[in-house]
């Protein structure tokens, strides 16, 4: 079909290709009376040939988003279909990468086009020039179903990069490559399949982002997602596969949580999406990350890491898109056999994106001018996230932590507000705690996890029996202090009783020799689970003492004196991570510090 | 000269639609010629078919359906460059208006710039010394970094644009000045004349304007140069940057104009508006400014932005300052109570932040002691806050002795520490000293943050005497 009627009188009867541009506003382009295209596929728009996807098809418009600047574009530029989706290409060479959002390799562009990015750069994704050292696992005869392992090669010197038949495909092998070097479009097994129609497997394939890599089945929650980080593995623990969301207002830290986490969590693989944040932030993460060595694999921590950065400034529609492309990558991974951490920092531009794009297309604005699909979009995205059993039978977990920066700091706008509907575990973050340098600022009192129970026997087998009852004793002096601070607000801390003086003194024990964590510090920056749990004990034996002495009736400032709240404040600090064994010499020192603390007469004589 | 098109189709505010055109570019520059032969200048905003939506710089006023002609350039708005712009004085599309003379190009850019590929970014390390204590020592300003202002109408951030602007130095590793190229473009948006003027005499006066490239765009100055002007301040400042290998520092004031500006631009498309009337895309646009600061391997120059804005009835929840926080590495807040006990620059301590401080300070740049002191006195100001709203409601008589303290220890701190002359500049020595003599107002054992080698080094309680007040 022809539409060049309208537009050949203006390019003097110039041929013109079948689909051209109608209309340009901003990142979104129409073409008229098209019937060539399918939704959500990839289209190459205007003699630049910038990337683009087609997000409405009406019997007039076909509606694209294109990833690219649009400056200089003309109307009656041609429009190419690709007749498919926009996918991601997975395959080694990923891991260590750090790509755009749509998965261009930013490394790769800079060698282009210098430091700033240019147009219509439509280069591989990932290196098709490298070789792989290649084990392959099949051989003739064997029959190769969705998802099964047929090669192996090692991607960086701690992941193995296992080759998956893609989720559409499955057969007979009936020819296979000997082991060793190949690029990734090298062909090394061959397939025949049920309508004996042959088809060449190579070390990578494409899917499609939009659409969740297929799994058996989703298996329980047991395990958690370890951090280091005590305000969360101990009182707010993620669960591997689970969902978790960091809000906070500009300056509360949740940009330093995400790469705490990314840093220590002991998943295997991160993905870490810099969606719609700052250049400079990327930058820090991709020098830290190469100088930062992983304890348990003793090699950088980028040999485990990806990252995707579409910055701020970086056209707005590849940033609807990097969501889904990290996504993807995680789930690729996942089907491995490995657990993924994805990190989304943040996942309020993404909504953004999603609602600056639907008002260029005139769409009718829900609340704050999101489109009404926002809610679903989110609930799709997080839904992606779980414990699995992969189609090749293995385990994997995609746990996903998304920053979400509310505007105004109002936890009552939409994006906050339908996130808390779709994750598990809500890390608020404070700013009056950010404000006073209390780091990581997590408000304990509006936090929450759901996952407690779930993880609950795991805790009790694996460090120790007593670490919930005891997580929740911390939990119940933080929230009696709480409401005591309403009173000493109103009428200072002089006139309450002694007894809950002290639960004020032990909560600030708890809050800056707990809760506080210096990522900074060489020893508190990571923590074991079993020093959290020592330290957690550490400040109950404390309580205990002190309250043993308040009851018979020992002053507060008595108690104080001896120093040992202090002493035990600093613990973080004065018991290194490889000598838990101080604990004990601790608790000996405490009750010897409070047995010299006098005790009134009268009530000596009760005892 | 390539097509002319005769007559307009429509006109609303700065608005105007073409039929009938073929040829034309998504943001191309074009030239409307009146009938009595002046020229003004616009750019297409929107392509429909044969339609041309094309916003209109200086204003649609006097044109009607008839009397213009329309000729497109074929390229996007660009800005003429050399080193020459070293003070000179433009308007907000960057044509001199100081009467010196065209200014000659060496080269021309596009002034929408490309996005700075991450990789090819360098992290911002060393700082640039301002001179002002509150800022030096607790927030920062570090070299590549974007650091605005949040003030409120009144209050006094032009002085203290000024101020930096006079100040600030480039200082090498050894803390000695070095012979870096050092410059300023100053961007004004929707400024009072009057301001304007005081921004000129003051550079003037204190002879830095020869370093100084000024864009001005006045508040009675057409809305849609105003969203031209930073652009082209920007541009300015990436070339002398990253092709003259100087180290420029960008002030941008007053960007809650410029949002108002963009807003009205909006709705007179007829844009679905989010927030407050503004666009969906105002963090997207802001954040196309703010992210062109910063370093780039292998070149010598650096960006650094102070962008100053007012926040209106001085609320930071408002979408611009809230937005730009969420873009930039940090802001300074200024604090109305402070301005209105004269104490200046009142910079207002806990709200404000630098986040790319943490790297820039330190050992090899300022003092070992830098965070841990910045550390302290960070937490023993949000100290005195809450011994302040404690004595609100229960008197400062009936405070904990300790409580007392803090208080005493605020006051002094806000009177000598923040407060500071307008011509009186601080060096990193003198203000960091200056902190540690203020702590030893503090009993030694409240002052947590702080290690027993550092207080055994720089603490001395016996200075602390002189800053009672």
């Amino acid at each position: 079909m022809k539409i060049t009627v309208f537009f050949s009188e203006y390019n003097g009867g110039e041929t013109v290709s079948e689909n051209v541009i109608y209309s340009i506003n901003g990142p979104v382009v129409k073409v008229k009376n098209s019937k060539d295209f399918m939704m959500q596929e990839m289209v190459y728009v205007g003699n630049k040939r910038l990337i683009g996807e087609i997000i409405s098809i009406s019997s007039k418009f076909t509606t694209i988003q294109v990833y690219e600047s649009t400056t200089g574009l003309k109307v009656g530029e041609p429009v190419e279909s690709t007749h498919n989706p926009i996918s991601v290409t997975l395959g080694p060479g990923i891991i260590s990468n750090i790509f755009d959002g749509i998965q261009r390799p930013l490394k790769f562009l800079e060698n282009l086009t210098g430091a700033f990015i240019g147009d219509g750069l439509n280069v591989s994704s990932i290196d098709d020039t490298k070789k792989w050292a290649v084990t392959v696992d099949v051989k003739c005869g064997d029959i190769l179903k969705a998802g099964d392992i047929y090669a192996r090669c090692p991607e960086t010197p701690v992941i193995e990069h296992r080759m998956i038949v893609p989720p559409s495909m499955s057969g007979t092998v009936v020819w296979v490559a000997p082991n060793g070097e190949y690029t990734i479009n090298e062909c090394i097994v061959k397939i025949k399949d049920e309508n004996g129609k042959e088809h060449n497997l190579t070390l990578c394939h494409k899917w499609p982002i939009r659409n969740a890599r297929p799994i058996k089945e989703r298996m329980p929650i047991t395990r958690p997602l370890i951090t280091g980080q005590r305000v969360i593995d101990t009182l707010f623990p993620i669960a591997k596969g689970g969902t978790a969301a960091i809000p906070g207002g500009f300056g509360t830290g949740k940009t330093m949580t995400q790469h705490q986490l990314a840093k220590w969590c002991d998943a295997d693989i991160i993905v870490y999406i810099g969606c719609g944040e700052r250049g400079n932030e990327m930058t820090q993460v991709l020098e830290e990350f190469s100088e930062l060595i992983d304890p348990k694999t003793n090699r950088p921590l980028t040999d485990r890491t990806v990252l995707i950065a579409n910055t701020s400034n970086m056209p707005v529609a590849a940033r609807e898109a990097s969501i889904y492309t990290g996504i993807t990558l995680a789930e690729y991974y996942r089907d491995m056999g490995y657990h993924v951490a994805m990190m989304a920092d943040s996942t309020s531009r993404w909504a953004e994106a999603l609602r600056e794009i639907s008002g260029r297309l005139e769409e009718m604005p829900a609340e704050e001018g999101y489109p009404a699909y926002l809610p679903s979009r989110l609930s799709e995205f997080y839904e992606r996230a779980g414990y699995t059993k992969t189609l090749n039978d293995r385990e994997g977990s995609i746990s996903i932590i998304g920053a979400v920066s509310p505007q105004g700091s109002d936890f009552s706008e939409p994006v906050t507000e339908n996130t808390k509907r779709f994750v598990r575990c809500f890390w608020a973050l404070d700013k009056s705690l950010a404000y006073a340098r209390h780091y990581p600022a997590i408000n304990w009192t509006n936090s929450y996890s759901e996952y407690i129970d779930d993880l609950r026997s795991w805790y009790k087998e694996n460090v120790d029996t007593k670490f919930i009852l005891k997580r929740q004793q911390i939990v119940n002096i933080l929230h009696e202090e709480e409401k005591l601070m309403e009173i000493v607000k109103l009428i200072g801390s002089d006139v309450l009783p002694d007894d809950q003086k002290l639960v004020i003194e032990i909560s600030r024990v708890i809050r800056v020799g707990f809760l506080q964590q210096n990522a900074f510090h060489s020893d508190d920056t990571y923590v074991s689970l079993e020093k959290q749990y020592k330290m957690m004990d550490l400040i109950l034996f404390l309580y205990e003492k002190a309250t043993k002495l308040i009851s018979m009736d020992v002053p507060i400032a008595e108690v104080m004196q001896t120093g040992v709240f202090e002493k035990v404040v600093k613990v973080k600090y004065s018991i290194p991570n490889d000598k838990l064994e101080m604990f004990d010499e601790y608790k000996t020192d405490i009750e010897l510090e409070l047995a010299k603390v006098h005790i009134p007469k009268q009530k000596e004589k009760e005892i | 000269m390539s097509v002319q098109f005769v007559g307009l189709k429509e006109i609303n505010g700065p608005i105007v639609v073409l039929d009938k055109v073929s040829d034309v570019s998504f943001e191309e520059m074009v030239e409307l010629e009146l009938e009595d032969g002046t020229k003004r200048d616009g750019r297409v905003v929107m392509l429909e078919g044969d339609k041309a939506v094309i916003q209109v710089f200086e204003g649609t006023r006097g044109l009607s359906l008839t009397n213009t002609r329309t000729s497109v350039t074929g390229h996007p708005m660009e800005l003429s460059l050399s080193k020459e712009i070293l003070g000179r004085v433009m308007n907000g599309s960057g044509k001199p208006i100081d009467g010196l003379g065209e200014i000659f190009a060496e080269t021309s850019a596009d002034i929408n710039g490309k996005p700075i590929n991450p990789v090819s970014r360098t992290y911002p390390r060393n700082y640039i010394r301002t001179g002002i204590s509150s800022i030096d020592a607790l927030m920062t300003l570090i070299r590549g970094q974007k650091l605005p202002i949040f003030s409120g109408s009144g209050m006094s951030h032009n002085k203290l644009a000024v101020q930096l602007v006079r100040q600030s130095k480039i200082t090498s590793d050894d803390q000695n000045e070095t012979d870096e190229k050092f410059c300023v473009v100053f961007g004004a948006m929707g400024v009072k004349n009057d301001v304007a003027d005081y921004f000129k005499k003051s550079f003037e006066e204190s002879g830095v304007l020869k370093n100084v490239a000024m864009f001005l765009n006045l508040s009675n100055d057409p809305i849609i140069e105003r969203i031209l002007t930073p652009r082209c301040a920007l541009t300015a400042a990436e070339y002398l940057a990253f092709e003259c290998g100087m180290h420029v520092l960008v002030i941008l004031t007053d960007m809650t104009s410029y949002s108002e500006a963009l807003r009205e631009f909006s709705s007179s498309k007829g844009e679905i508006p989010g927030r407050k009337g503004f666009p969906g895309y105002l963090y997207s646009d802001l954040a196309s400014l703010y992210e062109r600061a910063g370093i780039i391997n292998g070149k010598k120059g650096s960006v650094t932005q102070i962008p100053i804005l007012t926040m209106p009835n001085d609320d930071i929840t408002h979408p611009v300052p809230d937005l730009t926080g969420y873009i930039t590495e940090g802001q300074i807040v200024l604090d109305r109570n402070l301005d209105v006990t004269g104490t200046y620059p009142p910079v207002s301590i806990l709200p404000s932040l630098s986040r790319l401080m943490k790297d820039g300070i330190g050992e090899k740049y300022t003092r070992d002691d830098h965070s841990a002191l910045a550390n302290q006195l960070f937490a023993a100001y949000a100290r005195v806050q809450d011994a302040r709203s404690l004595a609100s409601v229960i008197g400062e008589d009936e405070l904990s002795p300790i409580d007392k303290k803090f208080l005493q220890f605020g006051k002094s701190f806000e009177k000598y520490f923040i407060n500071q002359k307008f011509d009186e500049e601080r060096t990193i020595e003198q203000t960091l000293n200056l902190g540690w003599d203020l702590l030893g107002l503090l009993p030694v054992e409240e002052l947590d943050r702080l290690d027993d080698k550092l207080i055994e080094k720089y603490l001395k309680p016996e200075n602390a005497k002189k800053y009672k007040v």
